[in-house]
């Protein structure tokens, strides 16, 4: 860290004024926090949807009067209707997997930690930075007024699930909950598109173009990999979403077919008979889960790289120990990454698509698993030799390996043509992923909270409090998830509103009831978080540059960063992103711009190393 | 902390595999042929899972107890990894990954890679939004014409037969699938609104009916009885109610159903409906 | 062990323990790394360079939604008996010569820059715009025809692919007028200072690579539209 190895960087004057430092912010910084605050709303929204939801499957047929007073048209007299608990499905899916599980790991995290990782001032173009976020928010904002808008009928939301398979979501009158509702649905998730390749443009020209001097690409923070990684899979996929989003917009107002077929039928009216129900001819449902699908399957990347990238982090910054594999954790990155891209179509064994192509998609489905699998490996491979630290961003850290292998293995199953003719949208698919890319990018998510908290905010967030929402969290997400493997075996199958109908569900009862349970308590677990995140602002211990000990650039620079990041400075990169326990080094951790090791005085440098036998130093 | 981290995940572990033994949590008693195949394969694979899981976790356990910080050892150990170690877990796990996905491909040659043997009872479904449509083509095993502008569910026409044609003088609509046992049997599958799925769990069966498309598949039931058969694709609001049963009757009492007039069909099947039993329950 | 030279810290000196390089840059330093002390110019055109990157990036996003559509015209083509092409509107050829014009100028326009002739360039860059603008009245004309026939977004699905294409298209080209209009504007002043005219120049490239990219995206999809069986 010395300094006249610095080298002077043009600066940009700190704006002054309230609203162009902390609203129409240009910094990389505010934009993140902006970011990640959008995400805590959203999760908060899916949440209590969850747990409305989790309500009716357990206790059908109850009456909340507060959820008639709330939803009179979805709960007329506090009784949930089919459809409102269609529509809860549908928004707790869109705005979970858009709003917050890509927002929060690459928009929030990714836009704050980026540019300082690799030792820049700001993001390549500051203007697109902070009109994506302000494009994501309208997003945000078109998506909560579908809740409103749906027609006379008084059905609250669109009802498609996330996945809004045509042409139910193609067809305006196909029952309730496909009126205008549906329509701000697709705007909503084009809007997001536009958001999110704006930000996806942005990280792939910052990381190519602004890493300092020596921050060579296999010198970066693992973090950095993973965040360019998605955005690369954003910056691809999306636009098919984009494109897809058109189509089906078209076809619902326009009176284009390429999702509707002819000679279709509903509620009485034959296409083309009535000006109700405009003619439609020749179009393939199928096409739009291939463009769904195209786009969706990455999309499940996006969520949970970014997360796998800050474990890694976390995990050998409080192991005290480098990463293990640092190469094969890049590789395995770009695997998933490139991989992602061609294993679209399991989610379409049972589609009507070829069943050549679905054993194709079923091999290079399983193939994925490969590289996640030396992912874990390496994980533990980190830990192993370890002085592990025990804080709560470590926790989740660990949490985040252990779910990822709770949910991730299961894919084989999934992932087999045959096996899934019985496991098809059934609870045992609600369970793998929820457990995979939503639990454990969440898990990803809360350990990046708790280790870099002290950075953005320059305090550091109450540790008993943190524990005590470890524990709560990481054993209720075991309680939800699991029992819903076995409720997809006996043959649950997802988005029904009630299961009272079917006898040999029958059995599943008192599963059903211990989840939801598990799911209330554990969503009330999270209360501790939030006033954990406000206390702390005001009034958690006050961090200094480097709480942690860690070797990162963001740990060079004062807490939280200034306007522009180094003060004036850029940092100058001499080594690799995780030299902890270097043999002989005074310190157990070598920061990435010290030009030199200081070493330890002989009689203690000897000590330092022989601790445990191991002689280290092995490629 | 480490020790209590490690233990509660072995103690998550331990119940979450223990959960799988339950075995009122399993399958519904298989009937159809290639379910030996699908369950052993399923049983192989989640023998797999199951073993990897515990490994990783346990691993994992161990790696939080054991390199806990602690007074014995002032430095963790430095290490970059190990290409050899890097090497070896990549190929085994391909192999065992890819290994379950060649496996598993034989039931679903089996059932997909080829037409429905000659002479295989057929029947044509027809979805609609919350209501199923099995039509049947009586003893000239042709079916009659249907037509989307005969469509006309008020005159219950749900799938718009043809009368005039000769082939529909013999045909039964129902909204009950009955089929023989252990004879080949292949669907027809269409829908006449929005994708619909169509799932026996005894069957392990499942496939979308995808309005524009006729969708063929083929499978033999071979243990007679009553089970239910439901949608499983998001069909709009009344979706989970979009119920119905499949029949698998005895082959004589099924051509007895079948040579039925329409009326008495409909009759005789309310009566079958009454006769069998759903499974008890595993 | 208890340590009893803890004050003592000796800095080694020569290769470092830790295993990498232990000076900066080398061959794979960051991007200012390499060029940080090469002198000023190359510094500035480094920095400079994000803008072609980031039009590289931005064209690959575009790429892919146009073969998102591509592809689902291939399948919607196939998959039913009602496709019926519509005639082609005479005024596309119109269009497409002068779309192609509009590469050259702007070229031209990037090259007179370069080499600093500023009245040589502003005049390529205004006939650039003015062909563009032509482009845009082309396509509406074309539309026109197409609605004076009867021919409708909703008439049959190769009519809803050429509208549907033929905007977003438009839509594209509409963000290079505005792109052509921002390169105006930030050349309107003779510059001398080198860090401001490394980067014009790279955002005239990044322009210039947008609309050659929009040029030939036109033609790709004048030839699908009309000439792909």
């Amino acid at each position: 860290m010395s300094g006249e190895t610095h080298e002077a960087v043009h600066r940009h004057p700190a704006p002054t004024g309230f609203i162009r430092k902390y609203i129409f912010s240009l910094d990389h910084k505010v934009i993140g926090i902006q970011y990640i605050m959008l995400a805590l709303v959203a999760v908060l929204v899916g949440m209590t949807m969850s747990v409305l939801m989790r309500m009716n499957l357990s206790w059908p047929g109850t009456n909340w009067p507060i959820l008639g007073t709330l939803f009179p048209g979805g709960a007329p007299d506090g009784m949930m209707t089919p459809e409102f608990y269609l529509s809860l499905v549908t928004m707790h899916g869109t705005i979970m997997v858009f709003f917050v599980l890509t927002t929060a790991p690459q928009g929030g995290f990714g836009n704050y930690f980026l540019p300082i990782q690799i030792g820049a001032e700001d993001m390549a173009f500051p203007v697109l930075n902070m009109l994506s976020f302000w494009v994501t928010l309208v997003g945000f904002i078109v998506i909560l007024s579908a809740i409103f808008f749906s027609g006379a009928d008084s059905t609250v939301g669109p009802i498609g699930g996330w996945t809004g398979y045509a042409p139910l979501s193609a067809l305006p009158n196909a029952g309730p909950g496909q009126g205008m509702g549906m329509d701000l649905w697709i705007i909503s998730i084009a809007i997001f598109c536009v958001g999110s390749l704006l930000g996806a443009l942005n990280f792939i020209t910052t990381l190519l173009n602004m890493r300092t001097r020596g921050m060579s690409l296999m010198r970066m923070p693992l973090t950095c990999w993973a965040w360019f990684t998605t955005a690369v899979l954003a910056l691809l996929s999306f636009p098919v979403l984009l494109g897809g989003g058109i189509l089906l917009l078209l076809d619902r107002l326009a009176g284009t077919s390429f999702f509707i077929p002819g000679g279709l039928y509903l509620s009485g009216i034959l296409s083309g008979t009535d000006e109700r129900f405009p003619l439609h001819t020749g179009g393939s449902p199928i096409l739009w889960q291939h463009l769904f699908w195209f786009f969706g399957h990455p999309e499940v990347y996006i969520a949970i790289l970014p997360g796998m990238g800050a474990t890694s982090h976390i995990l050998s910054t409080f192991a005290r120990k480098p990463v293990f594999g640092y190469r094969a954790m890049v590789f395995a990155i770009f695997a998933i990454g490139l991989l992602g891209f061609f294993v679209w179509g399991h989610h379409m064994f049972i589609s009507g698509m070829s069943p050549y192509s679905a054993m194709t998609f079923s091999i290079l489905t399983l193939s994925i698993g490969v590289p996640s699998a030396v992912k874990t490996f390496n994980w533990l491979g980190t830990l192993w030799g370890g002085r592990i630290r025990f804080t709560t961003a470590m926790l989740f850290a660990i949490g985040f390996v252990s779910l990822f292998v709770a949910g991730g293995i299961t894919g084989l199953v999934l992932g087999q043509t045959s096996l899934d003719l019985p496991m098809h949208d059934t609870y045992f698919v609600t369970a793998h992923f929820h457990l995979v890319m939503g639990v454990a990018s969440i898990f990803g998510m809360f350990a990046a909270t708790y280790f870099w908290f002290p950075k953005m905010c320059g305090r550091l967030m109450n540790e008993s409090l943190g524990k005590f929402h470890f524990w709560i969290t990481f054993i209720g997400v075991y309680c939800i998830f699991v029992p819903m493997h076995t409720m997809g075996i006996v043959g649950m199958p997802r988005r029904f509103a009630q299961f009272t109908e079917y006898e040999y569900l029958k059995t599943l009862h008192p599963l059903v009831v211990f989840v939801s349970i598990a799911a209330i308590a554990t969503v009330l677990a999270q209360i501790v978080f939030y006033f954990n995140l406000v206390w702390s602002i005001f009034k958690g211990k006050r961090a200094g540059e480097n709480p942690w000990d860690a070797t990162t650039l963001e740990w060079t620079t004062a807490s939280p960063p200034p306007h522009d990041n180094f003060a004036g400075h850029l940092p100058v990169v001499y080594r690799g992103p995780y030299e902890f326990a270097v043999p002989g080094a005074a310190n157990d951790f070598v920061m990435q711009t010290e030009p030199e090791v200081i070493l330890q005085a002989v009689g203690s440098g000897r000590e330092g190393t022989s601790g445990n036998g191991h002689d280290g130093h092995r490629h | 902390m480490g020790r209590a981290l490690a233990v509660i995940i072995w103690i998550l572990t331990l119940l979450s595999v223990s959960l799988f033994f339950v075995d009122k949590w399993w399958f519904p008693t298989a009937i159809s042929s290639h379910a030996a195949a699908l369950d052993r394969q399923f049983l192989i694979t989640i023998i797999v899972v199951g073993v990897s899981f515990t490994a990783a976790q346990v691993g994992l356990g161990y790696m939080v107890w054991k390199y806990r910080e602690d007074a014995d050892r002032s430095r963790a150990t430095y290490t970059h990894g190990s290409s050899k170690l890097e090497v070896i877990w990549t190929v085994v796990t391909a192999i065992i990954f890819i290994g379950l996905a060649v496996m598993g491909q034989s039931v679903w040659a089996s059932l997909r890679f080829n037409d429905a043997p000659p002479g295989s009872y057929q029947v044509e479904v027809v979805g609609q939004q919350f209501q199923w449509n099995f039509h049947y083509p009586g003893t000239d095993k042709v079916f009659g014409r249907t037509e989307p502008n005969l469509i006309d569910d008020s005159a219950l026409n749900f799938i718009g037969l043809d009368e005039a044609d000769p082939n529909a003088k013999d045909d039964a609509v129902h909204t009950v699938l009955a089929i023989p046992a252990g004879r080949p049997v292949e669907l027809l599958l269409r829908s006449k609104d929005v994708i619909h799925n169509i799932w026996v769990p005894q069957l392990r069966f499942k496939q979308d009916m995808v309005p524009g498309m006729v969708i063929r598949v083929h499978f033999t039931a071979n243990t007679p009885g009553k089970y239910e058969l439901a949608c499983a694709e998001l069909c709009g609001q009344l979706h989970f109610q979009m119920k119905s049963y499949l029949l698998v009757l005895p082959d004589d009492e099924l051509g007895a159903l079948t040579a039925l007039p329409q009326d008495q069909f409909q009759t005789r099947m309310t009566e079958l409906l009454a006769k069998y039993k759903l499974p008890a329950q595993n | 062990m208890a340590t009893t030279v803890t004050g003592t810290k000796t800095i080694k000196k020569g290769k470092s323990p830790v295993g990498g390089q232990r000076f900066p840059g080398g061959n794979g330093g960051g991007s200012r790394g390499r060029n940080g002390h090469d002198g000023d110019m190359s510094h500035f055109e480094s920095s400079a360079n994000r803008y072609r990157i980031g039009m590289w990036v931005a064209l690959a996003a575009i790429l892919m939604m146009f073969t998102a559509l591509t592809s689902a015209y291939i399948v919607r083509a196939a998959s039913s008996n009602d496709w019926r092409p519509i005639a082609m509107p005479q005024i596309l050829l119109l269009s497409t010569a002068l779309i192609v014009a509009s590469s050259g100028t702007l070229e031209m326009a990037r090259r007179k820059l370069k080499e600093a002739f500023e009245v040589s360039y502003h005049r390529w860059l205004l006939m650039t715009t003015a062909l563009g603008v032509a482009f845009v009245g082309s396509q509406l004309l074309a539309w026109r025809q197409l609605v004076g026939q009867g021919v409708y977004v909703g008439s049959n699905p190769h009519s809803s692919f050429f509208y549907l294409l033929t905007a977003t298209h438009g839509v594209h080209l509409l963000g290079g007028l505005i792109a052509l209009a921002y390169l105006r504007l930030r050349t309107r002043r003779t510059e001398r200072d080198g860090q401001a005219l490394a980067k014009r120049h790279a955002v005239a490239d990044a322009v210039t690579l947008y609309w050659h990219f929009m040029d030939g995206l036109w033609i790709y999809l004048f030839l699908l539209l009309f000439f792909w069986k």
